[in-house]
C-alpha cells in the first residue's frame, strides 16, 4: 500500500490508463498549463503533450460535446469539469445525447467516455457553486455514476470508468483532493463498478453513505461506538449501477438503517435507497429507513447558516437514535 | 499533403500572430485613453472629486477585505477587482441611475459604486445578516435591486442572457431605460453571448454588452482561450462595437456617455470591449504562475487611481492636502466597515429557509 493524496489516486489512475491506451486523452478548463485547478492533472501535459492533455474554454457544452463526438468516433475522452455545478452547461450533451445516443441508433454507436470532476459543496461557495448531482444524474437510463470517499476507490474505479464503453460520471470532491489515504499498489488495480465496501464492520444499525458523507458518517460511529452502538458502514461507491446486495445483507443482520447522502431530500439518493429497502428487506426492518440529507434549500453562504445546512455527524447520530429507538 | 505525423498534432490554442503553444504572454493591448479633458467631456469638478472617492474606495475596500480574508474572519471565494476600477466609475457616471446594471462575481467595485455602503459590503463578505444579501451571497453575490444593481453571477457566462431580458423589460415597459452586462473575458466563449447577442439584435434590445477583458480567464491569457479579437464576436451579429481603455476613467467614462446614448435612442444592443488588467490573483488561492511580474508592473505604472490624481493635481482641481483629506475619508470609513462587519450578527437559524418563494409560508420538502 501506498499512501497517496486524493488527487495523487486520481492522477495515477488517469496516467496508467493514458499509458496504456492511446485513444484516451483528458480536456477540461486550466488541466494542462496551469497543471489543474486543482492540481489533479500536474505534471500531464509534460508527459503526455498538447494532443492529449487539452485545455479547453470555458465553453462547457462544447467542450463536453466534442468530447462526445470523439467518443463515438473511437477515442476514449475523459472531460474534466471543474466542478459538476458547471456540467449545468453541458447537461444537453450528458443528458440528451451521451445517454441515448448508443439506443436510439439501435446500438451503432458506443459511448466510452468518462466526465469527471468535484462534486457537492466545498465550504462557502454560495447556492451556484454548492449542489451534489450524482442522483440526478443517476436518475438517466443509460448513464453510470460513480461518487467515491477515499483513495483507493477513486483510483480503482477510475480505471473501471476509463476502460468502460459506456459514459461513466465519476465525482470527486474539492475538500477531499489533499485527504490521504492508503493505496493498493497491485499493478493495473481496478475496482469494478457496482460493488460496493463493508467500509466499517458492526452489528447494530447500517449507515449507508457514499462520497464526501462516508466521512462523515465514519466521525458518527465513532461517537457511537462510545455510546455501546456498533455501527456498520457501507460506501456503496457506485450509485448506478447500485450494490442492492451488500445494503440488504447487511440489514438482515442490523435489521435497522440510516441513509447519508449531500443531496436534496426530493427523489434523491436516499429516497432511492429507502424505497429499495423496504421492497427487498421489509421483513427484516425493526423501524423505518431515516435518511439524512441536504434540507430543501439553496446553499447559503453564512457560514452558521452552511453548518446548519450540510449534513453532520449530529444528524447521523440522531437519525441512528431513532431507529434504534435510543431517544 | 504528406499525412501529419502523430506527435506534430496538438490541440493546443493556436493562439494569433507569434505566440508558441502556450507560452504565456501579454493579455491584452491597450487602446490609447481619451485626450478629451473633464469639461469637454462635460464632468465637473465635483463629478471628478466624487469619481476619485468612489474609485479609491473600491480600492481600500479590496485590500481590507484581503487582509480580512487573510486573518480567517471570512470563507470562500474572494475575486478582487482591484486594477479594474475605472470601468465601474466611468460607467456609473455615465449611466442615468435607473438603467440595469449585472455583473459577474468580480463584483464589490460594481456594488460599491452603485450604492452599496462599504458597511453592507464588509459584512455580505464576512456572511453577516447586515451584509447587502443578507449574508446568504457572500462575495460573489453582492446586490442592491433598488439601485438598479442586480447583482453578481458565479456561473461564467450565465447572467449575459439575464441582462438582455433586463433591457426586454425596459423596451416592454417603454421605460426609457437601458441595461448594461458586464463579464469577463473566459465569458465570451460561452453559447449563451451568442444565443443573446443574436436575439438581442433580432429584437432591438435596449442592451449594453461590456466585456472586462483583463487579460486573463484565471491562468489562462485572453489569446489562448480564444480566436480572433474579441471585440469582432459583434460583427457576426451585426452589433455595433468598440474597444475602450479601461484603465482610463475618462475614456470608460467617454465611451459609456456615448454609448448608451445611442443604445437608448435606438433601442439596438452595443458590444464593448474594455481592456484592463487585473492586479490580483484570480482569486486568493491563484499562484500567478501565467504572467510575469514585469507585466503586472507595467500595468500598474497606468494605474487608474494615480491617472486621476495626478489629473486633479496637474490641473489645479485639488490640492495634496484635499486629496489626502478624501483619502483619510474613506480609510476611516473602510475601517468603520470592518469594525462593523466583525460585530454584526450572524444571520439567524431560521433565517435559512427565507427567501426561498415568494410566499409567507412555502412548502418544504422533508
Ligand atoms: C460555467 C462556469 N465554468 C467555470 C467556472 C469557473 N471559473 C470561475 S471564474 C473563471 C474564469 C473566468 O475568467 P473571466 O471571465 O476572464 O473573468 P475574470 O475572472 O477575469 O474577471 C472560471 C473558469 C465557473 N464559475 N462557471
Ligand atoms: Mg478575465
Amino acid at each position: 500500500m501506498a499512501e497517496l493524496q486524493f488527487r495523487e489516486a486520481i492522477r495515477e489512475a488517469i496516467d496508467e490508463e493514458m499509458a496504456r491506451e492511446e485513444k484516451v486523452f483528458i480536456m477540461g478548463e486550466e488541466v494542462a498549463e496551469y497543471n489543474g485547478a486543482y492540481k489533479v492533472t500536474e505534471g500531464l501535459l509534460d508527459k503526455y503533450g498538447y494532443k492529449r492533455v487539452i485545455d479547453t474554454p470555458i465553453s462547457e457544452l462544447g467542450f463536453s460535446g466534442i468530447g462526445v463526438g470523439a467518443a463515438m468516433n473511437g477515442l476514449r475522452p475523459i472531460v474534466e469539469f471543474m466542478t459538476f455545478n458547471f456540467a449545468v452547461l453541458a447537461a444537453d450533451q450528458i443528458i440528451n445525447h451521451a445517454s441515448k445516443a448508443g439506443y436510439m441508433t439501435g446500438g451503432q454507436i458506443t459511448m466510452p467516455i468518462v466526465f469527471r470532476g468535484a462534486n457537492a459543496s466545498a465550504g462557502q461557495l454560495g447556492a451556484t457553486h454548492s449542489v451534489a448531482f450524482d442522483s440526478m444524474y443517476a436518475h438517466f437510463p443509460g448513464l453510470k455514476v460513480i461518487y467515491t470517499s477515499e483513495p483507493d476507490d477513486a483510483k480503482g474505479l477510475l480505471k473501471s470508468a476509463i476502460r468502460d464503453d459506456n459514459p461513466v460520471l465519476f465525482m470527486e470532491s474539492e475538500q477531499m483532493y489533499g485527504m490521504k489515504g492508503e493505496v493498493s499498489e497491485e499493478e493495473d488495480y481496478i475496482i469494478p463498478i457496482g460493488k460496493g465496501k463493508v467500509k466499517r464492520e458492526g452489528s447494530d444499525v447500517t449507515v449507508v453513505a457514499h462520497g464526501k458523507m462516508y466521512h462523515v458518517a465514519k466521525q458518527a460511529a465513532a461517537q457511537l461506538e462510545k455510546d455501546g452502538v456498533d455501527v456498520e458502514i457501507i460506501d456503496p461507491r457506485t450509485v448506478k449501477p447500485l450494490d442492492l446486495p451488500l445494503i440488504v445483507e447487511s440489514i438482515k443482520k442490523t435489521n435497522r438503517c440510516v441513509v447519508v447522502d449531500e443531496a436534496h431530500p426530493f427523489a434523491g439518493f436516499a429516497a432511492e435507497i429507502g424505497f429499495l429497502i423496504q421492497r427487498e428487506a421489509f421483513d427484516y426492518l425493526d423501524a423505518p429507513v431515516q435518511r439524512v440529507t441536504l434540507p430543501d434549500v439553496n446553499a447559503p453562504f453564512a457560514k452558521n447558516l452552511l453548518d446548519a445546512w450540510l449534513p453532520s455527524p449530529k444528524n447521523v447520530i440522531d437519525a441512528v437514535n431513532q431507529v434504534t429507538y435510543r431517544n | 499533403m504528406a499525412k501529419k505525423k502523430n506527435d506534430d498534432i496538438n490541440f493546443a490554442p493556436r493562439g494569433r500572430g507569434t505566440e508558441k503553444d502556450g507560452a504565456v504572454q501579454k493579455g491584452v493591448d491597450l487602446p490609447k485613453p481619451t485626450k478629451k479633458k473633464h469639461k469637454s467631456l462635460g464632468l465637473t469638478e465635483d463629478n471628478l472629486k466624487a469619481m476619485y472617492e468612489q474609485m479609491y474606495l473600491q480600492r481600500r475596500f479590496e485590500e481590507r477585505a484581503m487582509q480580512q480574508y487573510q486573518k480567517g474572519k471570512f470563507g470562500g471565494f474572494l475575486h478582487l477587482y482591484i486594477g479594474q476600477e475605472a470601468v465601474s466609475t466611468g460607467t456609473v457616471f455615465a449611466l442615468n441611475d435607473d438603467d440595469d446594471i449585472i455583473t459577474a462575481y468580480r463584483d464589490h467595485g460594481w456594488g460599491l459604486c452603485r450604492g452599496i455602503t462599504a458597511n453592507e459590503g464588509m459584512a455580505e463578505l464576512f456572511g453577516k445578516k447586515t451584509g447587502c444579501s443578507k449574508g446568504k451571497g457572500g462575495s460573489m453575490h453582492f446586490a442592491k435591486t433598488e439601485n438598479h444593481f442586480w447583482g453578481g453571477y458565479g456561473i461564467v457566462g450565465g447572467h449575459i442572457p439575464i441582462g438582455g431580458g433586463l433591457a426586454f423589460a425596459n423596451k416592454y415597459n417603454q421605460n426609457g431605460r437601458i441595461s448594461a452586462t458586464f463579464f469577463g473575458d473566459g465569458a465570451v466563449d460561452q453559447g449563451a453571448l451568442h444565443e443573446t447577442f443574436n436575439i438581442a439584435n433580432l429584437w432591438g434590445l435596449p442592451a449594453i454588452f461590456a466585456v472586462e477583458n483583463n487579460g486573463y480567464s484565471m491562468g489562462t491569457a485572453a489569446r489562448r482561450h480564444t480566436v480572433t479579437e474579441i471585440v469582432d464576436r459583434a460583427k457576426a451579429y451585426g452589433m455595433k462595437s468598440k474597444v475602450v481603455n479601461g484603465m482610463d476613467v475618462f475614456s470608460v467614462y467617454e465611451a459609456m456617455k456615448e454609448v448608451s446614448e445611442e443604445v437608448r435612442e435606438n433601442s439596438e444592443p452595443y458590444f464593448l470591449e474594455i481592456r484592463t488588467y487585473r492586479y490580483r490573483g484570480h482569486s486568493m488561492s491563484d499562484p500567478q504562475k501565467y504572467r510575469t511580474k514585469e507585466e503586472l508592473d507595467e500595468y500598474q505604472k497606468i494605474d487608474p487611481i494615480e491617472r486621476l490624481k495626478t489629473y486633479l493635481k496637474d490641473n489645479k482641481i485639488m490640492k495634496d492636502e484635499e486629496i489626502q483629506e478624501i483619502e483619510d475619508k474613506v480609510e476611516q470609513e473602510v475601517l468603520d466597515a470592518v469594525e462593523f462587519a466583525d460585530n454584526s450578527d450572524f444571520p439567524d437559524e431560521s433565517e435559512l429557509y427565507d427567501d426561498m418563494f415568494a410566499e409567507e409560508e412555502p412548502y418544504f420538502h422533508n
